[in-house]
């Protein structure tokens, strides 16, 4: 069933009882863990099957596509239900009314909390940023937002914590809130309100303060915790096979050396090359995750590898190109160059840490 | 007659929100205008901050996603 017919069901009829969504819920759950211990032993045996040895490059390029691959779908499946869950309790609307007319500083923080948690698709990034400036959310604090959307993107968070530890997902997660605080402060003490287009600057919300009457029920919740799944599973499982693959071929068929002389701590060089080249590829959070875990095991510096991946999911041009509707050339480029030197710094500084 | 504007860009979702309308409305027997409202400019006078919007008689609904059947039929009778 699609998303449009789930969310066009009639929710008054045949309502089922809440019980039976949490014994559905739980069933699930159960059926997840067992599944999950078991992934290494289903790997290994696939590989067994094939005609290869399972020390070869390829038994190990196979092995790891065999375990990731059901890894990944699992959980982001678990990671993007809990998000369609939790995301049900918030809105732009909520949000943009908890932030308007506040001040700079608390504001910024909390706009960046807000934007990991508040649900929008890109092709609401240009009504999202009118609405927010315009019911007189400051310049500086909207960036924060949308800077920390897709910096902390909660899907890469959760498969990092998944697959590389809970170590390497805090960091990810205080220093990317801690970028978009930091960019959107600094982009509203350089008081740019002048660089947005002209028609932005023109409009004044008439009815800025639209506020959607949620009284959601639980089951209603979780039911968009299903759609969520439906929908953002169903658009990004290919991205994530893709980037399990390449993942698998680094695994597989890097040399270690190598990989420690391009992107390894000591070449200072490798922290900018990796930004210069996650910026024009754009693919999913979901599917550089993988990618980031076979670097990490072959590895790679830890600054040098979020820094490739904070640049292909905050930096990328798509993105850029829909918000050239509202911002002048000028304020992309202060957009681009701030965002920018936060990962740098951010790559430089964990390649020292974690030297 | 009501009027009714479906606020949004024209993504995927928005198109489905405007077939939503039209379905309802032809099921209820409510004659309605269905008009798309595409420009940034005028979805931002209405307050909406997420797309697809949807607008009944100059009031505003419903923001952010597709709305739920049995909450469309209520604003459309209403």
């Amino acid at each position: 069933m699609s998303i449009e017919a789930i969310a066009a069901r009639p929710y008054e009829q045949n309502r089922p009882p809440l019980w039976k969504w949490f014994a559905g819920l739980a069933l699930a759950l159960v059926a997840w863990g067992l599944a999950y211990s078991q992934l290494v032993r289903v790997s290994e045996w696939l590989v067994s099957l094939m005609p290869v040895d399972r020390t070869s490059h390829l038994g190990e390029a196979l092995a790891f596509f065999f375990y990731d691959t059901p890894k990944v779908l699992m959980l982001l499946t678990l990671i993007v239900f809990a998000m369609g869950v939790v995301r049900s309790y918030f809105s732009p609307e909520k949000t943009r009314a908890l932030l308007a007319g506040k001040r700079e500083g608390v504001a910024n923080v909390m706009a960046a909390g807000l934007g990991i948690l508040t649900p929008f698709c890109s092709c609401s990034a240009v009504p999202l940023f009118i609405g927010f400036v315009s019911a007189g959310v400051p310049l500086g604090v909207t960036f924060s937002f949308i800077i920390a959307a897709p910096m902390v993107n909660e899907v890469a968070l959760g498969l990092l914590f998944g697959l590389v530890g809970w170590k390497v997902a805090l960091t990810y997660l205080g220093f990317g809130l801690g970028l978009a605080i930091v960019a959107g402060w600094v982009i509203g003490r350089l008081k740019l309100e002048g660089w947005l287009q002209d028609w932005v600057k023109q409009i004044h919300a008439g009815g800025g303060t639209f506020v959607p009457d949620e009284r959601l029920a639980v089951d209603d919740r979780i039911r968009l915790g299903i759609e969520a799944v439906k929908d953002i599973v169903g658009r990004v499982w290919i991205w994530v096979i893709a980037g399990i693959a390449v993942g698998a071929v680094i695994h597989g068929y890097v040399p270690a050396e190598l990989m420690a002389r391009i992107l390894g701590a000591d070449a200072w060089w490798s922290v900018p090359s990796a930004v210069a080249l996650g910026i024009p590829m754009y693919t999913n959070a979901a599917g550089v995750i993988p990618i980031v875990e076979a670097l990490l095991g072959k590895g790679a510096a830890l600054g040098t590898t979020l820094a490739f991946m904070m640049s292909v999911i905050a930096l990328s041009l798509p993105e850029m190109i829909i918000l050239r509707k509202v911002l002048t050339l000028r304020l992309i480029a202060v957009f681009v160059g701030v965002v920018g030197t936060g990962i740098l710094a951010v790559g430089f500084l964990f390649n020292m840490l974690f030297h | 007659m009501k009027d009714v504007k479906v606020l949004g860009p024209g993504c995927k979702r928005c198109e489905a929100a405007e077939a939503m309308v039209r379905d309802a409305a032809s099921r209820l027997g409510i004659d309605v205008t269905v008009e798309k409202v595409t420009d940034y400019a005028e979805i931002a006078r209405f307050g909406v901050a997420s797309t697809p919007g949807i607008v009944i008689d100059g009031k505003v609904v419903h923001a952010g996603g597709l709305p739920q059947e049995g909450a469309l039929e209520k604003w459309l009778q209403s």
